[in-house]
């Protein structure tokens, strides 16, 4: 089983990253964009059956290693 | 004084580290990252470089290494711990230090002299040192040191903030921060003051042909405040 998690920056918190990625896009033409936030992607390859159990499981590893709680949170899709 | 550094894959500061601690009387020896136990050490250092490539976040893997349960152990035994630049990093991400460290504000990989104003109360790491004002070596991409509020006053009412980036006058400003980190801070302490985690290498300059030698200031303060 496939769990996917997306971890983002909280808000609050300074992403320079997606400063720069909103400040190219605007001189790109794409002035309707006043905000980008960049996050991370994961895909994780499971092999519990259950899909609570496994997402019960997710939610550990994501406290524990996927993302920092003091800057980042987590959302398992 | 006896010291352990230990070198996880992607350390580049770890035998920076080492000449260093010798050169001012510490009996140090390497250890792995793979190894179970430190030996019986006065002091640990996590040294600086890119361990793990910095994949995930920078520190994340090493944090997670064998060693690292036997370095938290220690420490929370009262073992005195520096985390340098991406020591640092890994002890944010052991959790031993608090807050987090972000991208550099403005996204450039920092390599240049800075200054810091020490935090010369109750520590052993800075307490009764020569200089107020550090002339030490920053080569970093992520050392914008980020708390929250409360975390911050906490810290600022216990004297945990450890160094801050200034100018060559002790002047703390804007001007003097070179990466966003919130109140210039480029190190902190736990709150029993054991763990100090850094930004700025005190180890790459200890010598008068080096550009600084301001590092030197650092070890024999600490060596003789550990004594």
């Amino acid at each position: 089983m496939k769990i996917k998690v997306i971890v983002t920056p909280k808000n609050g918190v300074l992403d320079p990253q997606g400063k720069a990625i909103q400040q190219t896009l605007n001189s790109m033409n794409f002035i309707d964009v006043s905000d980008v936030r960049q996050g991370k992607y994961f895909e994780i390859e499971t092999d519990l059956k259950d899909e609570n159990d496994a997402k019960k499981n997710v939610e550990d590893m994501c406290k524990k290693l996927l993302a920092n709680l003091v800057i980042e949170d987590y959302k398992i899709l | 004084m006896k010291s352990s550094v230990i070198i996880f894959p992607g350390s580049n500061c770890d035998r920076d580290m080492d000449v260093a601690l010798k050169k001012f009387g510490f009996k140090n020896k390497m250890i792995w990252h793979n190894d179970n136990n430190i030996p019986k050490s006065d002091l640990v250092v996590l040294p600086g470089g890119f361990s793990y490539g910095d994949y995930l976040r920078c520190g994340s893997i090493a944090a997670k290494s064998n060693i690292i349960n036997s370095v938290i152990e220690f420490a929370n035994k009262g073992g005195m711990v520096i985390g340098i630049c991406n020591g640092f990093q890994i002890l944010i991400e052991t959790g031993l230090v608090t807050g987090a460290l972000l991208r550099n504000k403005y996204l450039k990989f920092i390599c240049k002299n800075i200054f810091v104003k020490v935090n010369k109360t109750q520590n052993k790491y800075f307490n009764k040192i020569k200089k107020d004002i550090l002339e030490l070596h920053i080569a970093h991409n992520d050392g914008n040191y980020f708390c929250s509020k409360d975390d911050l006053k906490s810290m600022q009412d216990n004297d945990q903030i450890a160094v801050r980036y200034c100018d060559s006058n002790g002047e703390i400003s804007e001007n003097s921060n070179p990466n966003g980190s919130i109140q210039n801070i480029a190190g902190v302490f736990n709150e029993k003051k054991n763990i100090l985690g850094m930004m700025p290498h005190p180890e790459r300059v200890i010598d008068n042909c080096l550009s600084s030698n301001d590092g030197s200031y650092f070890f024999e303060n600490l060596l003789s405040n550990m004594k």
